[in-house]
């Protein structure tokens, strides 16, 4: 394992595209703790977000893993490409040659996913933990470390995301196309929901439907945040809206998103080994 | 003399094309094979196969009395297949280091290696301002960073001008001197002719021939002749017994015979007959004619 993860180490950090990537990706999730600093102050009305309570444990992680997911199409950029180049600039063929072994050369691109979610998660934790350690108006330890499992999820949700990238930087062997089909199998997901809402008979639930599809599953995974923020409760209420949306990590959206996770893999796995180089 | 590798009715087939077609062959330690064919006659798909990156789609190979996995075997190898491939953005050092994460050897080699290509002053450019001539060459110190037990080695000179060519041939020339076994493919007859001990004629996927290079076919060379009575060496000849045949080439005269007669025994013959012989050599058929004839008999 080690020995595959520093041959995929090796190719990234070589490569100054990915570091800048890497790089830029890492800033904008600091960029969160920039939040902090939204200040209105019209007249008599002050209004300062950092103190709306959606830096207080422990809401903060919650809300920290939702806003930093929007951040991990950098990564999948760098998952897209590093699995792509590997094709047009027929490394893939040299590795196998100089003797890695396609379930290696597999592995080696898993390894490196797992290591950018797992010190995505920790990052999102230590500014998390800085944040609200700065403005949360809890700070005993009990509460502090309650509701982690929005980490877990957040965790859960880019190694999904990523594998499903390796699995389109795979198949498709193109950057570009590859990320293009991402987007379009977004719409795509979009638009069956849509159809599945309008023309579905009534024994079928499109929700719970619209919940298998791995992009929406994954999304899932850390819901919106923003209705269990007081303010927004209130404001719904003024204008008579009953707030029913789901905020809870659920057992079966885990479930979900690994077996997609396991079937983009299985797919990825079965394509290298069948495919001649 | 141990076996190196052991191929058994290899098949591959693209859809309705056979690419390679129940080829088997064994490649023992210390000799130099080359693979031989025109272009589409399955050399690089047979290489492909060994190595790991084209799935057969019948028949076997093993490595080494088959007591590794092929990928475990292929640390042990070294190949260079067509165009070279490295990542364009690392440096010629950092692209051997890669190579010594894979193949589990230790990087002191590469500074080793660098030099014996020739390119040590150029270790820390990146890949893709290299020529391809210097490409090549990194592949082959790529190839030999693990002091491969066999080097497999597909259309090396491809596409390379006369000096890199001369160069390439020259490393490959130094490495089977130190008595590595060397597999080489290729269409270019006499570089397979200039080293190769051992050679496989392909066609179209099916092995034509397989054996030494010296007995590839069996002819008995020729006589190439001149002299200042030309008329009368014909008629001499023409009578002789062991000629086959005779024919005019240039200024010369060419004397195939029947079977293997010496030099000497000629010479005397013709000399007992008063013909004053200005010209004479014994020749072999070169491996391009020999390669051409057993292509055209098989295509009949």
């Amino acid at each position: 394992m080690k020995r595959l993860f520093w041959i995929e180490f090796d190719k990234l950090r070589t490569n100054r595209s990915t570091r800048i990537l890497i790089g830029a990706y890492f800033i904008l999730l600091t960029s969160i703790a920039l939040i902090a600093a939204i200040k209105f102050d019209i007249g008599f009305i002050k209004f300062h977000l950092a103190e709306q309570g959606i830096f207080n444990f422990p809401y903060i992680w919650h809300f920290n893993a939702f806003i930093g997911a929007f951040f991990k199409i950098f990564l999948a950029v760098v998952i897209v490409s590093m699995t792509a180049n590997e094709y047009s600039n027929k490394t893939i063929k040299q590795n196998l040659i100089d003797g890695l072994s396609k379930r290696e050369f597999l592995h080696s691109k898993w390894v490196m996913i797992l290591t950018f979610s797992g010190i995505s998660t920790l990052f999102i934790f230590v500014v998390s933990l800085i944040l609200g350690s700065m403005y949360s108006n809890y700070t005993e330890i009990e509460i502090i470390f309650k509701d982690l499992e929005y980490l877990l999820a957040y965790f859960l949700k880019l190694v999904a995301f990523f594998t499903f990238c390796l699995f389109l930087g795979t198949a498709i062997k193109r950057s570009a196309f590859a990320l293009g089909f991402l987007g379009v199998w977004q719409m795509f997901e979009g638009i069956c929901f849509g159809l599945l809402k309008w023309k579905s008979p009534s024994w079928i639930d499109a929700d719970q439907v619209f919940r298998l599809f791995p992009l929406n599953a994954m999304s899932n995974l850390v819901p919106e945040p923003f209705s269990r923020l007081s303010a927004v409760r209130n404001l719904a209420e003024q204008v008579g809206e009953m707030m029913q949306t789901n905020t809870i990590v659920r057992f079966w959206d885990i479930v979900i998103v690994l077996v997609w996770s396991c079937i983009f893999y299985l797919l990825t796995y079965r394509l290298l080994m069948r495919r001649d180089l | 003399m141990s076996t190196i590798l052991n191929v058994t009715n290899l098949t591959k087939k693209f859809g309705r094309l056979t690419a390679v077609n129940e080829l088997s062959f064994t490649i023992k330690k210390g000799n130099v094979y080359g693979i031989l064919g025109p272009n589409g006659s399955g050399k690089s798909t047979t290489l492909g196969m060994i190595l790991n990156v084209v799935n057969p789609t019948s028949g076997t190979f093993s490595w080494f009395d088959g007591t590794q996995n092929t990928h475990q075997a292929l640390k042990r190898v070294g190949a260079i297949i067509e165009r070279p491939n490295f990542y364009p953005y690392m440096t010629a050092a950092e692209n051997l280091r890669l190579v010594c994460r894979i193949k589990e050897v230790p990087q002191s080699k590469i500074e080793e290696k660098l030099e014996l290509v020739d390119l040590l002053d150029r270790k820390n450019d990146t890949f893709k301002t290299y020529s391809l001539g210097m490409k090549q060459r990194l592949a082959i110190a790529s190839a030999l960073l693990n002091d491969p037990e066999i080097l497999i080695l597909d259309e090396p000179t491809n596409g390379l001008d006369p000096q890199s060519i001369a160069q390439v041939r020259g490393i490959i020339k130094k490495i089977a001197a130190q008595g590595t076994t060397i597999l080489l493919a290729s269409h270019l007859l006499d570089e397979v002719e200039k080293v190769c001990s051992h050679v496989l004629v392909l066609q179209k996927g099916t092995r034509i021939y397989f054996g030494k290079v010296t007995s590839l076919t069996t002819d008995h060379g020729y006589f190439e002749l001149n002299s200042t009575d030309v008329t009368a060496l014909q008629n001499i000849l023409e009578k002789h017994n062991d000629i086959d045949k005779i024919e005019v080439f240039q200024s010369y005269i060419l004397a195939y015979p029947n079977k293997t007669i010496s030099a000497a025994e000629l010479s005397k013959t013709l000399n007992e007959q008063g013909i004053i012989i200005t010209h004479f050599a014994q020749k072999h058929k070169s491996l391009e004619e020999q390669f051409l004839s057993l292509t055209k008999n098989q295509q009949i």
